[in-house]
């Protein structure tokens, strides 16, 4: 019994060496030299400083950029430190509500505008963080954020289908697009 | 449902299919008797591991032998994990100054940790250091998928030795496991997911100033950091200003990819794989799909292979997909079908070129419902528990499926190694039945089957059934409990309900609206993790004893061959049968009931 219980003590040990300490170390090593990018957080980075990162959304509430994903991380909004879905169940009355409010928000920005709102642009994601929005998100929006940057709706579709990214390897997943990139595209658009 | 619904679910069975055989052949080899090229290539490092530790490679263990090195190296393991979380505060590698974890949470996270089970009651990104993820979790990670494979290798060698004592050495299979299989498939795996965009270094946090400056309410907090509430009881929030956000950062990407590939589940961030950092392309999330059935597909053929009779394996591995591609299907037809009680608001729920529309609550827009619905069918049917959206916001009938799928007793593929053990302990119960009906000595893979056999079979069947029933009814009539759920009504029963199965099952996943750090849960989901895993794992290696010691029973015109489509159908009916019988009522109690309320 006292043999078995130093098997197991060293074993431990020898395991937590290679596979605890080794294989990240080693992996980390590789990681940063093949793809330093993608291994630091895909950082988006202007004059040497990093304003965000290409996965990890922002939150947007303001009619002149397109809005991402709700999200239900607290106390804030797309909070980094905090990733997680609202967990409503599907028949809470809180989750209804919730997308009635939803609604009403992106009804309020655009008057105008009285198509159904695609499903992805009033419920909450799974990470509190999406990035991306459907392109049917993008395009009920488009209307609106031309408005209000007095653009054409040509010039800001042109953006959205510039930053529409197709299924992965053509089958893989869904369309979306970035909302982070093309907001920055559009104010990109304007200070030129 | 769509057909690229059923085009993704086609495309990963073709190609899940055609990586399982190699995988199968391959894992033969490394546990095989006989020196062979794998073993001979990393021999070196095999036996220095063995003088190190003072093993006897040579030594052929009996079960009891056996099951005591296991049960010894786990307790280790448990005890291990427990310190590093009550002592991170004071160890490296702590950017964050996270402090020292409560002792029933530690516990229930170390027993979470060694089962194989990877119930986490805390985020990842707000409490672990580095050190803790890396050294003790994903140490973890590897060591309780190891000890899972060892036990099912151990058991297999019981059906294809003959009249000997021994079951293999737990040493050697830990070690071999490690280093030829997990290691080697997990370092590729990470890069793969590195060159997604999966995170891996060890930087403190990056803030960064956001696009647009917004306010949100904050909520008040007293000076002991305790939330201010109005006197009726809501909480006292004030306009703050959002300038910046915060990226977590860490060495991500080499813990994802052992936590899939070893069926974990255990997510380094709080959102597990929906986090962006975690799970970043449809492509890391196909590739972290397949990670998941590699090892238990795999074993169906290293099984048939040790036995020396291939089909025996493929017809484990075909019962496994007769039950998984019809639920994987009816997850994803009802997230398709969108939430009823959306309908009647202005939003578009249906599938389009721009869109892919169905019950987006919860899931990722890269995701969609197809790729979304997959990944819950393959987290639940293996003990896995890694999730890509969240499995509280799933629609009712949605959500039986993943709840059904750990209750049938996680043997839909399940956990590694745990998951072929336990669909052969659910092959000894159909050979028996069958043995009834004709009234002969029941065989299996030339073994008779005995009292003791079938004793051992019926606990491993039985156990975790008996635990999340009595477990659940314990959790309803105890307030501090039913205080937790997060929804009303009888979704709220669900989550108690899928909270137990979870954990007794060794999956992890969860309908995350329930509060499950407290006490109670803690304590009572330690207790279920512990008793359903290893109790499963020491009956089954008292049932491999006995067999390893029987001498080989010749085929007879008597004997029912289990390679046929009737044993593949004799088997998943048994398999249904039991998961049916047991859990329909609970389950007609929660999403049943939640059905038939929301289609009015």
């Amino acid at each position: 019994m006292s043999r078995l219980i130093r098997n197991a003590v060293t074993m431990l040990l020898v395991m937590t060496i290679i596979t605890g300490i080794a294989y990240p170390l080693v992996a980390t090593g590789v990681a940063q030299m093949l793809f330093p990018h993608q291994a630091n957080g895909s950082l988006i980075v202007k004059d040497g400083k990093p304003i965000g990162s290409e996965l990890i959304g922002q939150y947007f509430d303001d009619p002149r950029y397109f809005w991402g994903r709700p999200s239900a991380t607290t106390p804030q909004p797309n909070n980094g430190t905090a990733s997680n879905g609202s967990n409503l169940g599907p028949t809470n009355t809180a989750l209804r509500d919730a997308v009635q409010q939803r609604i009403d928000a992106l009804r309020k920005a655009d008057p105008g505008n009285a198509t159904p709102v695609p499903a992805d642009l009033v419920t909450a994601s799974g990470s509190g963080l999406d990035p991306d929005i459907s392109p049917a998100a993008a395009q009920y929006q488009v209307a609106r954020v031309a408005h209000a940057r007095h653009l054409s709706a040509e010039q800001v579709l042109a953006l959205v289908t510039q930053f529409t990214q197709g299924r992965q390897l053509g089958l893989l997943g869904e369309p979306r697009v970035n909302v982070l990139q093309l907001n920055l595209a559009l104010d990109g658009l304007q200070s030129k | 449902m769509t057909a690229n619904d059923f085009i993704q679910i086609g495309v990963y069975l073709v190609v899940l299919l055609l990586l399982i055989k190699p995988m199968g052949r391959y894992m033969a080899h490394v546990y095989a008797d006989q020196p062979n090229r794998i073993t001979r290539l990393g021999g070196g490092v095999e036996r220095f591991v063995y003088r190190i530790c003072g093993v006897n490679a040579e030594e052929d263990m009996s079960w009891k032998h056996y099951a005591i090195a296991m049960l010894l190296f786990n307790v280790m393991g448990m005890l291990a994990v427990y310190a590093f979380q009550r002592t991170q505060q004071w160890l490296p590698l702590n950017p964050q100054h996270f402090p020292a974890l409560s002792p029933d949470l530690s516990i229930n996270t170390a027993i979470s940790f060694i089962t194989n089970t990877n119930w986490q009651a805390y985020s990842g990104e707000s409490a672990m250091s580095y050190l803790t993820q890396m050294a003790a979790l994903a140490v973890q990670n590897f060591m309780s998928a190891a000890t899972g494979i060892a036990v099912a290798i151990a058991v297999v060698r019981g059906f294809a030795r003959k009249t000997v004592k021994g079951i293999g050495n737990f040493w050697v299979d830990l070690t071999r496991t490690t280093l030829y299989v997990l290691m080697p498939v997990s370092f590729l795996l990470a890069m793969l997911l590195v060159s997604q965009g999966v995170i891996q270094n060890f930087k403190a946090y990056v803030d960064v100033p956001v696009a647009q400056t917004s306010t949100y309410a904050n909520p008040v907090t007293d000076a002991a950091g305790n939330p201010v509430k109005d006197a009726s009881g809501n909480a006292v929030t004030k306009p703050a200003q959002l300038t910046t956000q915060t990226l977590p950062m860490g060495p991500a990407a080499s813990q994802i990819a052992i936590k899939m590939l070893g069926t974990n589940g255990g997510g380094f961030f709080g959102a597990n794989s929906a986090h962006p950092y975690e799970n970043p392309t449809p492509f890391s999330n196909f590739l972290e799909m397949l990670a998941i059935f590699l090892i238990p597909g795999g074993l169906c053929i290293t099984f048939g292979e040790m036995v020396g009779d291939r089909r025996q394996g493929w017809a484990i591995l075909a019962t496994m997909l007769v039950i998984f591609i019809p639920l994987a299907i009816g997850v994803t037809a009802a997230e398709q079908s969108g939430n009823p009680i959306l309908h009647s608001l202005s939003i578009d729920q249906h599938a389009s070129a721009l869109q892919s529309g169905g019950n987006m609550e919860g899931k990722e827009t890269r995701f969609g419902i197809a790729a979304s619905s997959l990944f819950t069918a393959i987290t639940t049917a293996a003990s896995c528990g890694a999730v890509n959206n969240m499995h509280d916001s799933l629609t009712p009938l949605g959500g039986l499926v993943p709840m059904w799928l750990m209750q049938l007793g996680e043997v839909i593929f399940g956990g590694v190694g745990s998951g072929l053990y336990g669909m052969l302990a659910f092959a000894v119960v159909a050979v028996f039945i069958a043995g009834l009906m004709v009234g002969r000595t029941p065989e299996y893979i030339g073994k008779k089957i005995e009292a003791y056999e079938m004793k051992m079979a019926s606990l491993a069947v039985l156990i975790p059934c008996a635990l999340v029933v009595i477990c659940t009814a314990i959790a309803v009539m105890t307030p501090t409990a039913t205080a937790t759920v997060g929804n009303p009504g009888a979704h709220g029963f669900s989550e108690m309900l899928y909270t137990v199965t979870s954990a007794t099952n060794n999956n992890g996943s969860a309908f995350g609206g329930l509060s499950a750090n407290i006490p109670f849960w803690n304590v009572m989901l330690s207790v279920c993790m512990f008793w359903a895993r290893y109790m499963l794992a020491i009956a089954m290696l008292a049932m491999a004893g006995s067999l390893a010691a029987k001498k080989h029973v010749p085929e007879s015109a008597g004997t029912l061959p289990t390679h046929t489509p009737l044993f593949v159908t004799l088997l998943a009916s048994v398999v249904i049968i039991v998961g049916a019988l047991t859990f329909l009522p609970a389950l007609a109690l929660g999403p049943i009931a939640e059905y038939l309320m929301s289609a009015h």
